[in-house]
């Protein structure tokens, strides 16, 4: 079996599975059975001065019949005494040693508060410090949370503050509710985080209900924004830790997060450059045993690559991910229908012929038969029918033998305005 | 099939086991369900479909929750669609020809359109307007699935539409022939609502022939529609039809459908004769009227039976029990005049006849007697040689002859659908066919006075 342990700034965990902070991290009873029943680290529901929740706090969307396909929320931090966590803090992190306990910070963006609250948490023995520079709804409109995040000066200074006391490493969850969050990421490396985290959640108003017209959830008759997460989220997430593992100034380790709801997609994650994950939504859906699976298969994956240690996989895709500028041009494939596997249900027909390139034709065979066609040399290689089909195996998109040599944009472009030089040359 | 928790057969109360035995799909089912579809562009399913339901179109609002939408789009296509959804041979049509049958396993076509149907009954829902008048009259007699039909569609375009029904509630086979445990009567009902609710005047009790004359009926109208279906059951040709306990399977079934049960058959031995769909609906009917024992007496083998599989397999549920290759020879009397016995013949299947079923000889020297206190019928359906004759109309033995496509006969002004044009060997005589036919007739009357198109 692979060893599934991970080194995160100094941050030792049995596994890279932690729960993020949110409700599932709320209080020492949960935190402890999340660890019985194998989550390698969990951030706990994040620390700060006292608040008050509203009721109604959640909503999902649901697609096509599937239930939280995306899910928000407008519940706030904490709601219970610093002490009582911190006690509890204490005592679960005495029953589990060997499992990570990160306590998420959320403070008013002064010098003393930092200061103070970091002291307190280390002192009951947590692993390190997750700041919460994310959070959208509620605490962003007091200046805390993504109203910090979203200003790359802020995610410095207080970063700094944070790391002027702390003795454990300081990681720093970014809000993806700004264009580029390198900036922000940049900025946390700045101010001297160990790592950083992503994505919290983002802006997002899950619906109107057609019948009362209110928002949904709503308080009172009333609404505001919360935070968009679950598996709709994944691909945002993603792209951000991706921009982020590749970006030259931003060399800390990544805490990836943001709809992971199995060990395939922690693997995307991590070799994306993630060196561990997070999981909330995940398991608000279904409990904390979903864990169960993600460590038997991510250790299976392994085992069947013949990888030894789950790090070796951090950041493997990296290099692949860059500009579209660096595209090959000259790379062609096509769609390939595979008629024995093909159901017939037309699907890419009708999806090529409305709204691609029209080049899936409907045909009939000498016996009566209705089959599927792809035109080859209209195919432009989109891979539209092979989403839509319904059926595994049923078309491939395959690699057109080149005719000529690579040649991406960028050095595309590197060369015409070489030929304009030399033009330019010659008419002198 | 039936609850677990209900049994299936209550001899106590009768009333019970006549109650519809498929329970709809729940809303959560729906959903599940009509989500599952795939969509399909140019879809089998709707090929397979004898009116041309728009299939995935009518999953698809049930998903987005559109289900006065869906329930349209069903019963544009087929005026007869909620009972459709119960006693279409889904299997055989469109679920048959669903695309998951190669993949994982179709969509429960049926069960989706009699989800969108109950919810346009419960909701009351009136789904169709009349169209504007064009002074145009048409008579249809006959108010089963084909007349309901063909006048539904003619109201929408526009027609003065009269139905002659000789039973005394339109609906013909909905109402009447299937029975309630499969169609309960509110569902034909509600059909009949909804071609009332265009104008259409439905004259009940009214015998043509009888009640008005045929020429009556063709002085008064532009264009008549000939859809009275078939009649009662042949007689059997053996000796002992006369005695009380022996029953027309039609009237059987039909007398479970009309006020009271009987309680004359708990604890009585029922034999049917014939294995077709009636044959089924009679043997059922007697186990839910309590029979104690019934048998269906088949002259062919299974092979050759016309029921459907899941008719069979649901009379083979209730216990109904089956003999192959046997034959009536005669019914046995006792001294009152009631059923007591019939003897029967073996059969063995000689040479194949034109229908391309084997033709059954008896064995001689193989006869036996059967002690029973009841004889069903169901050995098809006799035609309404007299009335066709009464319009002057061609036809091959009371099968009115009738133009390709269009459904005219004989006699320009007057069309003919349904079981009075279905001949033997031309499939099935499903009432889905017959609600097509309607249309086509409806449309093809429609033709003549304006021939740019019928607008659907």
């Amino acid at each position: 079996m692979a060893d599934l342990r991970i080194n995160l700034a100094g941050i030792q965990s049995p596994n890279p599975f932690w729960l993020a902070s949110a409700p599932p991290t709320n209080s020492g009873y949960q935190v402890q059975r999340a660890f019985e029943a194998g989550w390698g680290g969990a951030v706990w529901k994040t620390l700060g001065d006292p608040i008050l929740n509203v009721s109604s706090r959640f909503a999902a969307s649901s697609f096509n019949g599937k239930r939280v396909a995306g899910f928000n929320n407008i519940e706030l931090i904490t709601d219970r005494p610093l002490d009582v966590n911190l006690k509890e803090i204490y005592e679960t992190k005495k029953k589990f040693p060997n499992h990570a306990i990160i306590a998420s910070l959320m403070v008013e963006p002064t010098q003393e508060k930092w200061h103070e609250i970091v002291k307190r948490v280390e002192d009951v023995g947590v692993d390190g410090l997750e700041l919460n520079f994310g959070c959208p709804h509620g605490m962003a409109e007091r200046g805390m949370g993504s109203a910090s995040g979203q200003v790359p000066a802020l995610v410095e200074r207080q970063t700094y503050w944070a790391k002027e006391v702390a003795k454990t490493p300081v990681i720093v969850k970014l809000t993806p509710n700004i264009t580029d969050i390198t900036a922000t990421a940049e900025a946390a490396c700045q101010g001297g985080a160990d790592a950083i985290s992503m994505i919290n959640t983002i802006n997002s108003l899950m619906g109107v209900d057609l019948d009362s017209w209110n928002t949904i959830p709503h308080v009172a008759g009333k609404g505001a924004h919360g935070g968009y997460c679950g598996p709709a989220v994944k691909p945002i997430a993603l792209n951000m830790v991706a921009e982020c593992a590749r970006h030259p100034r931003i060399n800390v380790p990544i805490s990836g997060i943001g709809g992971i709801s199995n060990w395939q997609d922690a693997v995307e994650f991590m070799l994306m450059g993630a060196t561990g994950v997070q999981v909330c939504t995940a398991a608000m859906h279904h409990g904390f045993r979903i864990v169960e699976d993600m460590i038997d298969g991510l250790s299976n994956y392994l085992d069947q690559k013949g990888i030894s240690s789950v790090s070796e996989i951090i950041g493997k895709s990296v290099s692949r991910f860059s500009d579209w500028g660096n595209l090959d041009l000259n790379y062609n494939i096509v769609a390939q229908i595979n008629n024995d596997v093909c159901i017939n249900c037309n699907k890419c027909h009708i999806a090529c012929e409305d709204t691609s390139h029209q080049c899936i034709d409907m045909l009939t065979d000498s016996s009566g038969k209705s089959y599927l066609k792809v035109r080859d040399e209209d195919c432009v290689g989109c891979n539209l029918c092979s989403i839509v089909c319904p059926v595994d195996g049923a078309i491939d998109m395959v690699e057109v033998p080149r005719e000529l040599a690579p040649m991406t944009w960028n050095e595309r472009q590197a060369a015409l305005s070489v030929a304009v030089e030399c033009q330019a040359d010659v008419t002198k | 099939m039936a609850s677990e928790k209900i049994p299936r057969i209550s001899l106590m109360d009768l009333e019970m086991n006549f109650l519809e035995v498929e329970q709809g799909l729940t809303n959560q089912e729906a959903m599940e369900e009509s989500n599952r579809c795939l969509y399909c562009y140019d879809a089998p399913c709707i090929k397979a479909c004898p009116t041309g339901i728009d299939i995935p179109t009518f999953i698809k609002k049930i998903a987005s929750g559109n289900l006065l939408g869906s329930a349209k789009t069903i019963m544009s296509s087929n005026p007869v669609g909620a009972s459709c959804s119960r006693v279409c041979p889904t299997e055989e049509l469109c679920e048959g020809a669903c695309v998951l049958n190669h993949s994982t396993n179709p969509i429960m076509i049926g069960n989706l359109q009699r989800y969108a149907t109950d919810w346009a009954i419960q909701n009351e829902q009136t789904l169709f307007q009349p169209g504007v008048s064009n002074g145009r009259t048409v008579a249809v007699i006959g108010g089963g699935p084909a007349g309901l039909s063909a006048a539904r569609e003619l109201a929408r375009l526009g027609y003065e539409v009269t139905i002659f029904e000789a039973a005394d509630k339109a609906g013909g086979l909905n109402t009447f022939g299937i029975v309630s445990f499969r169609l309960p009567q509110k569902i034909s009902f509600w059909e009949v609502e909804q071609v009332k609710k265009l104008n259409v005047t439905i004259r009940t009790n009214t015998v043509v022939g009888r009640d008005i004359s045929v020429d009556k009926i063709t002085e008064d109208f532009d264009n008549v529609i000939l859809a009275v279906g078939m009649a009662h059951v042949p007689n059997l040709g053996v000796e002992g039809e006369e005695l009380k306990g022996v029953y027309d399977a039609i009237e059987f079934v039909k007398a479970t459908k009309s006020g009271q049960l009987s309680q004359d058959f708990v604890g009585k031995r029922v034999v049917v004769i014939g294995a077709g769909n009636t044959a089924i609906d009679g043997a059922t009917c007697s186990i839910r009227l309590g029979a104690e024992n019934v048998k269906i007496l088949y002259r062919r083998t299974e092979e050759e039976m016309t029921a459907y599989d899941f008719e069979y397999e649901f009379a083979k549920q209730d216990g109904v029990e089956f003999r192959w290759l046997t034959a009536p020879k005669r019914i046995i009397g006792n001294s009152l005049g009631h059923v007591m016995g019939i003897e029967c013949i073996k059969m063995k299947l000689g040479e194949a006849e034109p229908d391309g079923r084997r033709r059954p000889v008896p064995i001689e020297g193989s006869e036996y007697v059967i002690p029973v206190d009841a004889v069903v019928k169901a050995i098809g359906q006799t035609r309404h040689k007299e009335l066709i004759e009464a319009f002057g109309l061609q036809h091959n033995g009371g099968v009115v002859t009738v133009e390709l496509g269009t459904f005219r006969t004989s006699n320009p002004a007057i069309f003919a659908c349904g079981d009075v044009v279905f001949g033997k060997g031309k499939g099935d005589a499903m009432v889905v066919t017959a609600a097509q036919q309607g249309k086509d007739v409806a449309y093809a009357i429609h033709k003549q006075y304006s021939p740019v198109g019928v607008v659907n």
